[in-house]
């Protein structure tokens, strides 16, 4: 395999934090050298490799960054493939510049067995473009009643443990799986959400769920869902992930918990970054996720909370749904949305409100998590794998649900004006996206 | 005169010149309806379909009725016992039905948004009879011209809508109406069963029913509804009759010629007492019944009159 040049980008890197004009050097799969005006003033490394054998690809000027790892992927294997295959989500995921996956175990049925993990590892292997990793329920069936084999799923591959929206209600049966996934050094994925305070829960509460009679949460369930799993973490010394913080009164939860050292990181979805609830408009059911759209003044500061880094990590949350079961009344619906493919242009959305800057966009979707689960990409540096995303962050595009290539289109983001466009994705330096 | 809507979803699209075309025409049914013969022709050829996805015997009797008046050729569907059951949609029964023709559908449903998003399916007027928890516009206009013709006009009274809140759809909608026509709205109820951010829709909340009836020119009570909680809105039934039961003691904070209106069916002895109900001097509710009739009647011929006016959009 000859040696491939990036040449000409403008390098996004989130480890330093610096934007600048270079080259990329790819060798092997993984990223050989960079060449920026403080490595190379003169043009001369780069001269010398241009001379030699190697493909170059000129990335006129456009942006190069390391490729999103996006935690907390469903796709429908098994039982749902109708909605979302490997082979799909794959394309998609490389579309979007995610380089690599970590799927959901909430599938039909959960993932809480090496067997069913080793059997989605083989499926995605077969079909998927992108890396794939996988998480394994805390409980098996995710129930909440007893833990699942952690040490055998460990061995069988899982990155972290979760039982996604299902939170377990019984804290003895919670702290001896966070007591057992210590012992082992498991990662626990908690969904912070008290689970009575949220039952039949639509909306969040305030002056929109009211005006449209709907059931609703307030959003105070998820700073109580977060105290929770906190003292928790406290008592057992766990890692542990919140998946989703989507409100402003959950924040200061989160402070203390970082100030008292737990070893504790949060995520957020592109969804509560760049909508509010009164996106649901007239009971528009591709806008019901999970946890429900919340106010404007939650989005701002959960942005905040990105900029700052308190917020760790951003992800699709990607939860393909076909036609029927969003064609329902709005109570009725099923929640979440595609995202693989839309995420960066649609985040893009922050940058160009002059909210994020780039380096900090990627701190949240690539570096971030791979820190979190132990992966060595997320970063442009020697060593690192060469997992890349090319994009032109200016590019106006209106967006066609029919064009995605997720087998479901349920996007809330149909006809939306964007700015931002991927060229092009290399996963351990092959290129599997072309635009 | 007008009237510009092709479907009645809400209150919530209506101008106050739309209510007042609407009431106007209400007006001329009442009289119609009072006449030994009650016929007229404005629905005559019209199909209407009634479909309930919820019991309710009040409001399909009358709108059956008013569609029957009018002349039209009246369905009734009930649907909880039907092809609901058998796992079809929302949207497959729409088009199932879209596809014999009607001309006026009438429809309530358990969830918000639900004839909202049957409207957009069907090509026909689409009459919203009560979703979710959202609006039931008939049960507000009903509720309006039992007032105007009560207190002689329907703007600068104050107003007091009382109980069960979070869970009323006619307290949604009698608010967005009698806020259009610029009325002075009081919510009167338990905390837990005041819907949260409400304050935004310009009303004033009170917990005190004797502070929220103090003065007012109407007392609207609302049913309790059981059947709506999943439990624990409310300690007993015997303590929110003591708090928030309409009685003669508490009612003596309100102007002394306020009007009582419940839209039924009522709770005697846990939201209002019997007596205040029967007196006729105080309560309206019968009159609320009647006005009921001959608002549908109205709503549906200015809906047939848009219909007939457009037929081209009708059939696309």
């Amino acid at each position: 395999m000859t040696d491939t040049l990036l040449s000409n980008a403008r390098l996004i890197d989130p480890e330093t934090g610096s934007d600048d004009l270079g080259a990329v050097l790819i060798s092997g799969g993984v990223i050989k050298e960079i060449f920026t005006q403080g490595t190379d003033p003169k043009g001369e490394k780069l001269a010398k490799v241009n001379a030699g054998q190697v493909e170059v690809v000129d990335c006129k000027g456009k942006c190069l960054a390391p490729g999103i790892v996006d935690i907390g992927v469903k796709v429908g294997e098994p039982g749902e493939r109708h909605k979302e295959s490997y082979a799909t989500a794959g394309r998609a995921a490389a579309a979007g510049g995610v380089t690599t996956i970590v799927t959901r175990p909430d599938t039909t049925t959960a993932i809480d067995t090496p067997e069913g993990l080793d059997f989605i590892r083989r499926r995605a292997a077969e079909d998927a473009t992108v890396n794939v990793l996988h998480m394994a329920a805390l409980t098996k069936g995710r129930e909440g009643r007893e833990m699942t084999e952690i040490g055998f799923l460990l061995d069988a591959g899982a990155v972290a443990f979760t039982d996604c929206d299902h939170v377990v209600r019984d804290t003895k049966v919670l702290s001896r799986a966070m007591t057992y996934a210590r012992s082992l050094g498991a990662l626990v994925i908690g969904h912070p959400q008290d689970p009575g305070l949220s039952r039949g829960a639509a909306a969040t509460s305030g002056k929109f769920a009211s005006l449209r009679g709907l059931p609703a949460v307030s959003a105070m369930a998820e700073r109580m869902g977060l105290d929770r799993d906190i003292a928790l973490v406290e008592m057992t010394g766990v890692r542990y992930h919140a998946d989703q913080i989507t409100t402003a009164r959950a924040l200061p939860a989160l402070v203390r918990a970082k100030k008292n050292g737990f070893d504790v990181t949060a995520g957020t979805s592109m969804h509560h970054l760049t909508l509010n609830e009164m996106d649901v408009a007239d009971y528009r059911t591709f806008f019901k996720v999970k946890p429900p759209l919340r106010a404007e003044e939650d989005r701002l500061e959960i942005v905040e909370a990105v900029r700052s880094g308190l917020i760790d990590i951003i992800g699709s949350f990607h939860t393909p749904q076909d036609e029927e079961s969003k064609r329902l009344p709005f109570e009725e619906a099923a929640s979440g949305a595609v995202g693989l493919e839309t995420m960066l242009p649609v985040l893009l959305r922050l940058y160009h409100s002059g909210e994020l800057d780039l380096p900090t966009l990627f701190r949240a979707l690539s570096l971030n998590p791979a820190k979190r689960l132990g992966l060595p990409c997320g970063r442009l540096a020697a060593g690192a794998p060469a997992d890349l995303v090319l994009f032109d962050a200016d590019k106006p595009i209106i967006l066609d649900r029919f064009k995605l290539r997720s087998k479901s289109k349920n996007t809330p983001f149909d006809n939306a004006r964007l700015q931002g466009k991927v060229l092009g994705t290399w996963v351990a330096g092959t290129r599997v996206y072309a635009a | 005169m007008r009237f510009d809507q092709r479907h009645l979803l809400g209150i919530d699209p209506l101008r106050p010149d739309e209510i007042t075309t609407l009431l106007d025409l209400a007006d001329d049914y009442v009289a119609l309806g009072r006449r030994r013969d009650k016929h007229a022709q404005a629905l005559s050829g019209l199909t209407q379909i009634n479909m309930f996805f919820e019991n309710s015997t009040r409001t399909q009797a009358s709108f059956e009725l008013a569609g029957k008046r009018l002349g039209a050729d009246v369905m009734n569907m009930s649907m909880q016992a039907s092809s609901i059951k058998k796992g079809e949609t929302l949207i497959d029964t729409a088009m199932t039905l879209n596809a014999m023709h009607p001309d006026l559908l009438v429809v309530r449903h358990p969830h918000s948004g639900a004839v909202d998003l049957l409207a957009q399916k069907v090509n026909c007027a689409v009459l919203n009879a009560g979703d979710g928890r959202h609006e039931h516009p008939t049960q507000a206009l009903l509720d309006a011209l039992t007032i105007r013709r009560a207190k002689g006009r329907l703007h600068r009274l104050n107003i007091a809508i009382c109980g069960d809140i979070a869970h009323s759809r006619v307290a949604r909608s009698n608010i967005l109406l009698l806020h259009k026509m610029e009325n002075r709205i009081r919510l009167v109820g338990p905390s837990t069963l005041v819907p949260s951010g409400i304050e935004h829709f310009g009303v004033e909340v009170y917990d005190d029913m004797r502070e929220g009836l103090r003065d007012v020119d109407v007392v609207m009570m609302l049913r309790l509804q059981k059947e709506r909680m999943d439990g624990g809105f409310i300690p007993s039934t015997r303590e929110y009759y003591h708090r928030y039961g309409l009685d003669a003691e508490k009612l003596s904070y309100a102007k002394e010629d306020a009007i009582v209106m419940h839209p039924g069916p009522m709770n005697r002895g846990v939201e209002i007492d019997g007596t205040i109900a029967d007196d006729i001097n105080r309560s309206v509710i019968q009159d609320q019944v009647e006005m009921g009739v001959a608002v549908r009647m109205a709503a549906m011929d200015l809906l047939a009159r848009n219909l007939r006016a457009n037929p081209k959009e009708v059939m696309a």
